[in-house]
């Protein structure tokens, strides 16, 4: 089952973050030789009301680079070079790295949050969990009589018992902790939350049980999801639509069922056919080479050298994502729309 | 025959000492055996706690069983004189989950090899060492030269689990014991080390016990699959028919939880060369 089919309310409404020709380099200067990485070059998707949108991509993809930018947690050497990020709550006129410090700090938690991947690291080890709670979202909910209500009430939504409330957190599970790091995110609720990797440390079945909450939780509060895990299994169940990410830039957006029945771009179709199935015992090629490296990125397409179907221009010029479908967009020369 | 590995009804628990009141059941009466005749990639699927990286170590000699025995070729592993412990160390290779934990980062890729290929590989000096080196690396699909004064920070996670590998062919195993050996990777370089023991068992003979909570890749490489849960095999079999029709309702709940991406049609399917 897709995440797609799901509801058919997912994705209505405008836009709630609108990320546009991002451009997001690592500088560094060693001994008066400067060096640049261009981990995230010339981005642009968006994301909209109540839809959960998932960015794959493998490891120095750039995609971990990309919601740090978008979620303005910039650290130098990170710098954003070009492009916008839009947000709906910030006022469509205004990218999120024009704000300031108080603009901010008046967004996160209460409009935009992040689950990160070891909620291990988010939760105070020597604190109860109570406490976690107070601390991050007591300042945005007020501390009465109602902020306790609250909590119990989020955490019920998150399948969680109050007894949690007065455990320290290597008491908890992996499940568990996951699950009141998502709880901590989610109960300013938030338009919207960016998760990364958020079930990669998990058992199976309790990946499964964390990512169906996570969806629900989605539905009931109606905010939008940006999902980022290179773990295109969890991808297929949980969103509704799909980027796919290559050497710092997109190469392929669709909605999730469509990406994973008709890719076309030839980094995606070897991705998806390379995924073992249960019951599936057809030979897997293997693609040659390794990922580019960001700081001498491979000139044109950044595929193009692990490419089957590499031309001459693929060496010359940079595809851009065009539509070959409504909805569906691909960065291929050799794909149809470019011709 | 006598077979390669033996496991009859091992146990292994932790703790009980005289200040602690729990004792932590980790194996619980384990009996499998791989045969001598023809090399076969066995493998054990559990979830966290399920006992499976104690096995591991159990076979690897790192932790004596409380009960039962394990023996490799006939000879209790928990009983080896230090000189056949030598032999024994050379027979049965591991690879560990962490490809980036298991080289020290300060130090040259190529000194571990040249290292296990003098003293496993049976190579007398440092010419005799190299060949046999880049013999093992190739089998990998790595060169010497990608790998010579490099240090582990500038080998992808495939690649260092490629030369991990190779390092465990140079002393000519008949055994390797991969712990999640591909959980840390992409997943596309997954399938392609996955492959690789697929390769190793069919060309080199060698047999593999293969660690994993994914059943997807285990469908793919093993002939024999283990079912563990909390320390006891639930179900084992051969592994198509297991993971095809899984008949305890524990193996039938680890299936049910793998997610399964819709597969791409014909024409979609991914370009050749």
């Amino acid at each position: 089952m897709s995440g797609a089919s799901a509801d058919a309310g997912a994705g209505d409404g405008g836009p709630v973050l609108k990320v546009e020709g991002l451009k997001a380099y690592y500088r560094t200067r060693h001994f008066g030789s400067a060096r640049e990485v261009r981990a995230v070059d010339g981005v642009s998707f968006e994301v909209r009301a109540n839809e959960i949108y998932g960015l794959a991509g493998e490891s120095s993809s750039g995609k971990s680079t990309l919601i740090k930018a978008v979620a303005a947690a910039l650290r130098p050497p990170l710098e954003v070079v070009a492009g916008t990020v839009t947000l709906s709550f910030l006022g469509t006129d205004k990218s999120i790295h024009q704000a300031t410090a108080a603009e901010l700090a008046a967004l996160r938690w209460r409009k935009l949050s992040y689950i990160m991947q070891g909620s291990m690291s988010v939760l105070n080890p020597v604190r109860r969990v109570r406490r976690s709670f107070e601390d991050f979202a007591g300042r945005h909910l007020g501390r009465n009589a109602g902020f306790k209500a609250r909590v119990l009430e989020h955490l019920a939504l998150v399948g969680l018992e109050a007894a949690v409330l007065d455990a320290y957190p290597h008491e908890l599970s992996g499940g568990m902790r996951q699950r009141v790091s998502i709880a901590l995110a989610s109960i300013c609720r938030p338009d919207l939350i960016i998760a990364d990797e958020p079930t990669t440390a998990l058992d199976v079945v309790v990946q499964k049980e964390v990512l169906d909450m996570l969806r629900q939780l989605q539905r009931q509060m109606r905010s939008s999801l940006l999902l980022v895990t290179h773990d295109l299994g969890v991808h297929a169940y949980l969103t509704d639509r799909l980027a796919i990410m290559y050497g710092g830039r997109l190469v392929e957006e669709a909605p999730t069922a469509t990406l994973f029945r008709q890719p076309q771009h030839p980094y995606a179709r070897h991705l998806i056919a390379s995924l073992p199935r249960i019951g599936d015992d057809r030979e897997m090629g293997s693609l040659p080479g390794s990922p580019p490296n960001l700081a001498e990125p491979p000139s044109g397409c950044r595929f193009h050298p692990r490419c089957p179907l590499a031309q001459d221009r693929c060496r010359r010029e940079v595809p851009v994502m065009t539509a070959i479908a409504p909805a569906h967009k691909v960065a291929c020369f050799a794909v149809g729309g470019h011709a | 025959m006598v077979p390669l590995l033996a496991l009859t009804h091992v146990d292994k628990s932790f703790g009980g000492g005289l200040w602690r009141r729990r004792r932590v059941a980790a194996v619980v009466d384990v009996s499998f055996s791989l045969p001598g005749s023809a090399p076969e990639i066995l493998t054990i699927v559990g979830q966290s706690g399920s006992g499976k990286s104690t096995l591991a170590r159990l076979i690897l000699g790192l932790e004596r069983p409380t009960a039962g025995s394990l023996s490799l070729m006939g000879e209790d592993i928990g009983q080896l004189s230090r000189r056949h412990r030598r032999r024994f160390m050379g027979l049965v290779q591991p690879i560990f989950q962490n490809p980036f934990e298991a080289f020290n980062p300060l130090r040259h890729l190529d000194h571990y090899l040249f290292l296990t290929a003098r003293r496993f590989g049976g190579a007398r000096d440092f010419a005799a060492a190299q060949d046999l080196t880049a013999v093992a690396l190739m089998k990998v699909g790595l060169s010497l030269s990608e790998v010579a004064r490099r240090y582990p920070h500038e080998l992808s996670g495939g690649q260092l689990q490629r030369l991990a590998i190779a390092r465990a062919l140079l002393a000519k195993p008949r055994l390797i014991v991969a712990d999640e050996p591909v959980s840390m990777l992409d997943a596309s370089l997954r399938m392609a080390v996955v492959t690789l023991f697929k390769t190793l068992r069919s060309e080199l003979g060698i047999s593999i016990i293969y660690i994993t909570h994914d059943l997807a890749t285990a469908y793919v490489v093993s002939d024999r699959i283990l079912i563990l849960r909390r320390g006891q095999v639930v179900e084992s079999g051969d592994a198509r028919q297991v993971l095809g029709a899984p008949q305890h309702p524990y193996s039938r709940q680890l299936k049910d939880a793998v997610l399964v991406p819709p597969a791409a049609t014909a024409a979609a399917r991914a370009p050749s060369r």
